[in-house]
């Protein structure tokens, strides 16, 4: 049986009222579990409570109340024991300019305190492993967008973790890099290290994750696998119609309906009342993005357009 | 969870004087400002020339040791380097402490190449130098607590800089590097009690005159209490503004 590495209770952050602002309720009261070797997702719109519940758990914010265990350890009494055994990712690569590449690994390890007749050999290994042992002594700064990425990523395993946090790893990367990356997560999970991810990419965390977890307006309205969220709305399921006019014009609509042949019918009788001709018709399951639609009210394509304003 | 602190405290502080202190620039403006003023002074009044060397050691320890404290913290928040700090096993006391012995160790060393200068000038002897070592170290601590403080009191590098200077200068002209306190107004006499480089300057006269007094003592201890409220009240800023 799979241990929890993380147990949320009642977990709850609130800010007080800035000046002429009201307070604000970050996370309020989240429950959730993260089971030994997973990737777990932690989906949501923008200012829903991500980055608030992994600050927490990272020991950054202090929660307002609740309980956390981080790997056995009580977030509020044995933050810097849960600080030893995990790796933390933020969104911005934070590495230091001044430093080469091999230079960040080692002053990460030596912060966790890895034996010095280790540090070496291990920054090594993680540079040939993130391709970057050819910039082992190119200071952080002048590193690619890609390679700062990876290189975070790297200082944040130099200590062998057991969980890791990464906060929206892929954003603002190239396909390739971010395609790599994926890549490297995967290859984690296959090592034993439970990852929790936060991600914006529905399509990402679809592909990644084992279960996932949406939070909005800071309360988790959802927590399956994806599979078993996409169950949830099953009964929604989508129907494309192609239709073609006397013109030859031809046009694509979207159903949804309670199903099939309910669809299709509504379909074909739009189709004969408007003169046209149908072309094709193909019905799809329930995508994760149909699923954080219904549950959050946003489509994942405003969720990105918010993420650019940011 | 002491020994994790004490590494962190050190690598770090190993950490900041090869990213930021130990660069040509900041060598420089370390040894060239105070000594800029302080010969400036001299031309006007040249036979005090001597008696402005303790004002002249204070004043690089002053500089040597705030002026890039003040913007390394700030500077490391604003690029998120400091999360990479406060996510290590190291408690934030012990990070700031990391902070504060890499500004010492640079201000004591600039510090200490002034002190090889005017002794060569003047000579050495007659100095008490258990009092010399004790008033340069104390006056370290103060100086870098003093920029840890202003580092995390704000938000933006130039923001940093700004307070920095609005707290040193008027300090550098009633702290007594220039003018003795006993020759100000009383009520500026009364300001000068208030600022940690008087008793620095005080003590490092003692230091240099051969002279260990119960003054010297109290100036000692006055400076200590300084570093001690400055860094506590650094780490409680600093603990606020990463909640």
């Amino acid at each position: 049986m799979m241990n929890d590495v993380i147990r949320v209770a009642q977990l709850t952050k609130h800010y007080p009222a800035a000046r002429g602002a009201l307070p604000v309720r970050a996370v309020d009261g989240i429950e959730f579990a993260v089971r030994e070797g997973e990737v777990f997702g932690f989906l949501g719109p923008n200012g829903a409570g991500k980055t608030t519940t992994v600050r927490m758990l990272t020991g950054l914010t202090r929660p307002t109340s609740g309980s956390a265990c981080v790997l056995g350890f009580d977030l509020m009494t044995d933050a810097t024991r849960i600080k030893k055994r995990i790796g933390v990712v933020p969104e911005m690569s934070n590495l230091y300019d001044e430093l080469s590449a091999l230079d960040n690994l080692v002053f990460s390890m030596q912060l966790y305190g890895v034996p010095r007749c280790e540090r070496r050999a291990r920054a090594e290994e993680l540079l040939a492993r993130f391709r970057l042992s050819e910039k082992r002594d190119t200071p952080f700064a002048k590193l690619s967008r890609g390679m700062k990425r990876a290189l975070t990523i790297a200082a944040a395993l130099a200590h062998r973790p057991l969980l890791l946090f990464l906060d929206e790893p892929t954003t603002g990367l190239d396909v390739v890099s971010a395609r790599n990356l994926r890549q490297m997560i995967a290859d984690l999970r296959d090592e034993g290290v439970t990852v929790f991810l936060t991600t914006h990419y529905l399509e990402e965390a679809e592909r990644l994750c084992d279960r996932i977890a949406i939070i909005v307006r800071g309360h988790i309205v959802a927590l399956d696998t994806v599979e078993g969220l996409k169950a949830s709305v099953e009964g929604r399921t989508t129907v494309e119609v192609t239709l073609a006019d006397g013109n030859g014009t031809v046009r694509t609509a979207r159903f949804e309906g309670e199903n099939v042949a309910a669809a299709v019918q509504a379909a074909l009788a739009q189709a004969t009342a408007n003169g046209q001709h149908l072309l094709a018709v193909n019905t799809g399951r329930p995508t994760l993005e149909d699923v954080f639609v219904q549950l959050t009210g946003l489509s994942a394509e405003v969720m990105l357009a918010e993420k650019g304003k940011t | 969870m002491w020994r994790d602190d004490l590494r962190g405290m050190l690598y770090i502080a190993l950490k900041d004087l090869r990213a930021y202190y130990f660069k040509p620039p900041n060598i420089s403006w370390g040894i060239l400002f105070p000594f800029a003023f302080v010969l400036a002074f001299a031309i006007r009044n040249p036979g005090e020339l001597r008696g402005l060397v303790p004002g002249l050691l204070a004043l690089t320890v002053l500089f040597g040791t705030s002026s890039m404290e003040a913007i390394v913290i700030v500077f490391e928040r604003r690029i998120g380097a400091l999360e990479r700090l406060v996510l290590a096993p190291v408690r934030l006391p012990a990070l700031l402490a990391g902070k504060l012995l890499g500004g010492m160790v640079f201000g004591l060393t600039v510090t200490l190449v002034v002190l090889v200068a005017v002794l060569g000038a003047f000579g050495a002897g007659g100095v008490h130098w258990l009092l010399l070592i004790l008033t340069l170290l104390t006056s370290a601590a103060t100086f870098a607590a003093l920029g840890a403080f202003v580092s995390v009191a704000v938000k933006e590098v130039f923001e940093a800089q700004t307070l920095a200077n609005f707290i040193r200068f008027p300090m550098m002209f009633l702290g007594g590097v220039f003018v003795p306190v006993a020759s100000l107004p009383p009520g500026l006499q009364v300001v000068a009690r208030l600022l940690p480089l008087t008793y620095a300057v005080e003590a490092l006269h003692a230091a240099l005159a051969g002279g260990s007094s119960p003054e010297a003592a109290l100036d000692l201890l006055i400076l200590a209490v300084f570093a001690i409220v400055l860094f506590a009240l650094a780490v409680r800023v600093l603990a606020q503004r990463l909640d």
